[in-house]
């Protein structure tokens, strides 16, 4: 029989060879995607227009138009987040039953998968209201879909604000409103806007729900009501119809180095959130 | 200062806070209109969007799915084998095996490595090492699924195409590229749950001469026993709900997985594959899928947020 001891150190070597395969994993997807992706990668690729359903040309069409259904999205979905956790952590009672179903309704849409928030946008957006395959039709879809990431970290970014600086700003005779503003957000902020950067990587990576809700035009995007394509739908479309791999393997490099952009922020301003409080 | 001079000084702060936070309140409402509570009213307003979201998603997803399912009749609906919807014919029992048959896979292999992960990364790597990980671990968390999907396409189908047999395409290829996506899912909530663990527990097992190894089998992970439960579910969850991925990697044939090779399409790429196109029946067939899909994933989350959350809390009692 093996000895205890040299059992935990087979074991110790077990879980430390796991742990490499999971970074190797990491390392290997990115590292095989850039070198693939590279030589394809230039300033033309980035501000030409697509041609030829993407065979020939850029993809400065697609860039534009992830930008602009994520700046909707985020457009109308910051606000409605931010003050549902204000709602939550200053305003609700510990005990009250309506912060707990949208506690509890909050944590069921965080779950939900990103097909079915297709779906539904667009039953509703693109045909009971009318929109068609547009931007805001995906934007508004998008909105919901970030709402938890949003209103989540915007709760615990309010948690972490000290329990003290709430009770001297209302001994100052500062109202309930005037504390929350000038005394509860500011140092809160960096949580908040991490919350607002994941949830622009969200909206990067988001494919699914968007093929449904805003189509998959090539055109540039310029009114609201234009149909668009996000760089995730166009890697999508590019490599399962087979129109250029060397293409598709560029705009997923483009992808991957925006989200280790995106991470890169979203710690940067963890870590101010801590400093803060 | 002695206590009982801070004792003093605290009460009369006290006690001043309350008279500025009367009198405040006193100002305001003699005004005839109290700012506060309107402010308080428009923040519930925002925050029941929640609760808005959730009803006009359900309702929307069942007014177009539900009449199809009764229809067909609810037990044809998911066990029958025969898909064709232009010919009429709406059954959904081969995508539920491939759901199925994919998830489980996926299962298999991530949650041991997912649990082994945090194991590492709390109770043994070196404190810098584990959240050097942490946010690796992120990063793997924030990449699209459509990454994942191609990455699956250009490297994984050959490599099971040419060592493995098939082509390539497969059930095992979608239980890869979908265990890699929960990773992140199991580790975080798993990790989380592992570092909860009140350092009593293990100092005192440590004390009564178990080794490490001993304490974090026998008194570590049972105590953090729900939430590791609750990591594996909501990765089934994020496994049973994925797309973009699975649809790339799976073949998408509607016939019932004999092997792991063999090629499958879950529920998810149903809708993706032919919404674009369906019209009629056949696109009510395709958010009846939906319906399906959507009960599973709220089942699984009422799962874990009505029971195993509320049993979280150490040394509440």
């Amino acid at each position: 029989m093996v000895p205890t001891k040299d059992k935990e150190k087979i074991l110790t070597a077990i879980f430390w060879l796991l742990a490499l395969i999971i970074v190797g994993i990491l390392f290997s997807l990115i590292a095989y995607i850039a070198v693939r992706g590279l030589p394809g990668l230039s300033m033309d690729f980035i501000l030409q227009a697509p041609s030829r359903a993407g065979k020939e040309g850029g993809i400065s069409t697609t860039i534009l138009g992830t930008l602009y259904l994520t700046a909707v999205a985020l457009f109308l979905a910051v606000p409605l987040g931010v003050a549902a956790a204000i709602y939550l952590e200053e305003y609700a009672r510990p005990d009250s039953k309506f912060a707990w179903l949208v506690n509890l309704t909050a944590e069921t849409l965080a779950g939900i998968p990103s097909i079915i928030f297709g779906l539904f946008g667009f039953v509703f957006f693109v045909i009971f209201l009318g929109l068609g395959w547009s931007i805001i039709s995906g934007a508004l879809t998008l909105a919901f879909m970030v709402l938890p990431t949003i209103t989540r970290t915007a709760q615990e970014a309010i948690l972490s604000v000290p329990r003290e600086y709430r009770e001297n700003s209302l001994a100052l005779g500062a109202g309930k409103w005037q504390t929350v503003c000038r005394v509860v957000i500011p140092p809160a902020l960096p949580g908040i806007i991490t919350g607002i950067i994941l949830s622009i990587g969200r909206a990067v990576g988001e494919t699914a729900a968007i093929i449904l809700t805003a189509g998959s035009s090539l055109n540039m995007p310029l009114s609201l009501s234009d149909s668009t394509r996000t760089m995730s739908v166009h890697l999508y479309l590019l490599a399962m119809e087979g129109v250029s791999m060397e293409r598709a393997f560029s705009t997923a490099f483009l992808i991957i180095i925006l989200i280790i952009i995106i991470n890169y922020l979203a710690n940067l301003s963890l870590k101010r959130l801590a400093v803060n409080n | 200062m002695n206590n009982r001079t801070q004792e003093i000084t605290v009460g009369t702060m006290d006690a001043a806070k309350l008279l500025a936070i009367r009198s405040f309140t006193r100002k305001n409402s003699t005004l005839g209109f109290n700012r506060d509570k309107l402010v308080e009213t428009i923040l519930m307003l925002n925050a029941a969007i929640f609760i808005l979201a959730i009803a006009a998603i359900s309702l929307f997803i069942l007014i177009r799915g539900l009449p199809l399912i009764f229809k067909v009749g609810i037990t044809d609906f998911l066990l029958q084998l025969e898909w064709n919807p232009t010919a009429g014919s709406f059954g959904i029992g081969t995508m539920l095996a491939g759901t199925l048959a994919v998830t489980l896979t996926a299962l298999l292999w991530a949650v041991p490595m997912g649990l082994a992960t945090s194991i590492f990364m709390v109770e043994l790597a070196p404190p810098r090492i584990g959240t050097l990980m942490g946010s690796l671990v992120e990063l793997l968390a924030g990449i699209p699924s459509v990454v994942y999907g191609f990455f699956g396409l250009i490297v994984i189908i050959p490599f099971i195409r040419n060592y493995l047999g098939g082509s390539g395409l497969s059930v095992l290829a979608g239980a890869i590229v979908l265990g890699v996506m929960i990773l992140p899912t199991i580790i975080n909530i798993s990790r989380d749950a592992i570092a909860a663990v009140p350092l009593d527990y293990k100092v005192g097992s440590l004390a009564l001469g178990a080794s490490h190894y001993q304490s974090i089998r026998r008194v570590i992970l049972p105590a953090a026993r729900s939430g590791i439960i609750t990591a594996i579910i909501l990765g089934m969850g994020r496994a049973i709900g994925e797309t973009m991925a699975v649809v790339m990697v799976t073949g998408n044939s509607t016939i019932i997985p004999h092997s792991i090779l063999s090629p499958t399409r879950t529920m998810t790429s149903n809708i993706v594959l032919e919404m674009g196109y369906a019209s009629g029946d056949h696109q009510a067939a395709l958010f009846a899928t939906g319906v399906v899909l959507f009960i599973f994933i709220v089942i699984l989350n009422l799962v874990v947020n009505l029971t195993l959350k509320a049993g979280k809390n150490y040394g509440a009692n």
